[in-house]
């Protein structure tokens, strides 16, 4: 028989790489929530990056880089990760199944497109996705990936060619682990550095990131003409929001989430009203995307100004939102 | 959002999986609800397949009348481009646009050959072919 972490228990999150954290940190005796990982790492975010191109459009990213929300974990539980890369397929599989025969729970970063338990039009060239390998049974993996309810099996040959996947941010078989974790429990010190850092980052100077960043987008949606490729750069800014590790909405509710148990951990009461102007910001970029999807199915004329006005009014209840969430914490 | 608001009105593309949402619940507490998805999902990710799906079988239709060769059906049969099939095969664009033209493809060495099918997870003899 194979090792495999009986006691592991998997927990069906939002998004992939702050499930992971949760999961793993819980897992080794720390009581962190999904909602906590992810407001803690500061993930929230927002880009706008034109020069990087997924299948010919820009990229849209509602987070933080990958790999920042486990390094966000470091500081405030004192928690050293320790991350390998592989520059052979079989050194990276070797090491793996060492580190289960030692009883680790082990995460691992993969393309999305070559696992083969993802429904087939889910499937699409992603690299970052993120997920934890709690045993193996014969040549199958067993694996927790946080955003199925369940956890899955993956045979080792799928899930080699997901961990060696090429190309953009190509994970070169990545796994991690904890070393040591120094604290169990979260500080009110280091909510609050970072909500401080998540209002640095969106309020922010740079003009592709933060507030800015979706001002930017803004204009660029006003700009766009009738054409069918239009539609499917409208269609792809939707999918990087909602469909892609479920960014704008999703990520803001999340957020909200966090603050409702910052708001317990800190004792600022401030914080669990903002939490609900927050959701009711998050429903804002809900009706962005029901209102995008109407338009490509054709109920509604294509109207990229409304569209970009609607994002105008995101940008303007964010960029009051985090001033509040600045002062509430100061 | 509202617990009751949470979308269960379904996403095909999820097949059988349900997503975690969070959403406030009857304490005005956040909370963790599966989701069987939106429609409004369904529609921008199936715009997406359905684009890809397009260009694969327009390739499809133009190797079999001799235009192209079957490399670029593979090619958008995999959700790839040009770009993204360079990167993962390490071949130079302007090459894989080379290897595009059937003449060109049709003599293509062995070791070759197997840099595309590794890269697009295919045995190399059914790099050839066509569906």
């Amino acid at each position: 028989m194979n090792p495999s972490n009986a006691n592991y228990q998997h927990k069906h999150a939002a998004h992939c790489e702050s499930g992971v954290a949760a999961n793993i940190m819980s897992h080794h005796g720390v009581k962190l929530s999904e909602s906590m990982a992810f407001g803690l790492s500061s993930a929230l975010s927002f880009a706008y990056l034109p020069f990087i191109k997924l299948t010919g459009f820009p990229l849209i990213a509602y987070r933080m880089p990958p790999k920042s929300i486990l390094k966000g974990m470091s500081k405030p539980f004192h928690t050293k990760f320790r991350f390998e890369t592989f520059r052979s397929p079989e050194a990276g599989q070797k090491r793996l199944d060492e580190l289960l025969a030692q009883g680790q729970v082990v995460g691992l970063q993969t393309s999305v497109f070559w696992l083969p338990y993802f429904p087939e039009n889910m499937r699409f060239h992603f690299n970052a996705h993120n997920l934890l390998v709690y045993g193996k049974d014969g040549d199958d993996y067993l694996i927790s990936d946080p955003v199925t309810e369940l956890p899955q099996r993956c045979a080792s040959a799928d899930l080699q060619r997901a961990r060696f996947a090429r190309g953009a941010l190509a994970p070169k078989g990545l796994l991690y682990y904890p070393e040591s974790i120094g604290r169990s429990e979260v500080s009110a010190e280091s909510i609050k550095k970072a909500i401080t850092k998540t209002v640095r980052i969106m309020l922010g100077p740079v003009p592709i990131a933060g507030v800015r960043g979706i001002r930017m987008l803004a204009n660029r949606v006003a700009k766009l003409d009738q054409s069918e490729h239009s539609l499917n750069y409208v269609g792809h800014i939707v999918r990087m929001q909602e469909e892609i590790g479920t960014g704008g909405a999703g990520f803001r509710f999340l957020y909200a989430a966090f603050l409702q148990e910052a708001a317990q951990i800190t004792g600022i009461a401030t914080l669990a009203t903002l939490s609900e102007r927050l959701n009711v910001i998050g429903d804002g970029w809900r009706e962005f995307a029901l209102k995008a999807a109407r338009m490509i199915k054709g109920r509604e004329a294509f109207d990229p100004v409304h569209l970009a006005g609607m994002l105008r009014l995101q940008a303007e209840a964010e960029a009051d939102f985090f001033r509040a969430l600045k002062s509430a914490i100061s | 959002m509202d617990v009751d608001n949470v979308p269960q009105e379904g996403n095909s593309t999820l097949g059988n999986h349900r997503k975690a949402v969070y959403a406030k619940d009857a304490d005005g507490k956040m909370v963790i609800v599966p989701s069987r998805g939106s429609e409004m999902e369904e529609t921008v990710t199936m715009q997406a397949v359905d684009r890809m799906n397009a260009l694969a079988e327009d390739a499809r239709v133009r190797a079999q009348a001799g235009l192209t060769s079957p490399l670029e059906y593979w090619m958008f049969a995999r959700r790839m481009d040009i770009a993204l099939l360079s990167q993962t095969s390490g071949i130079w664009q302007w090459r894989i646009r080379r290897h595009l033209q059937p003449r060109h493809f049709a003599y293509l060495t062995p070791s070759l050959l197997a840099r595309y099918a590794e890269a697009l997870g295919l045995p190399p003899a059914q790099l050839k072919s066509l569906p």
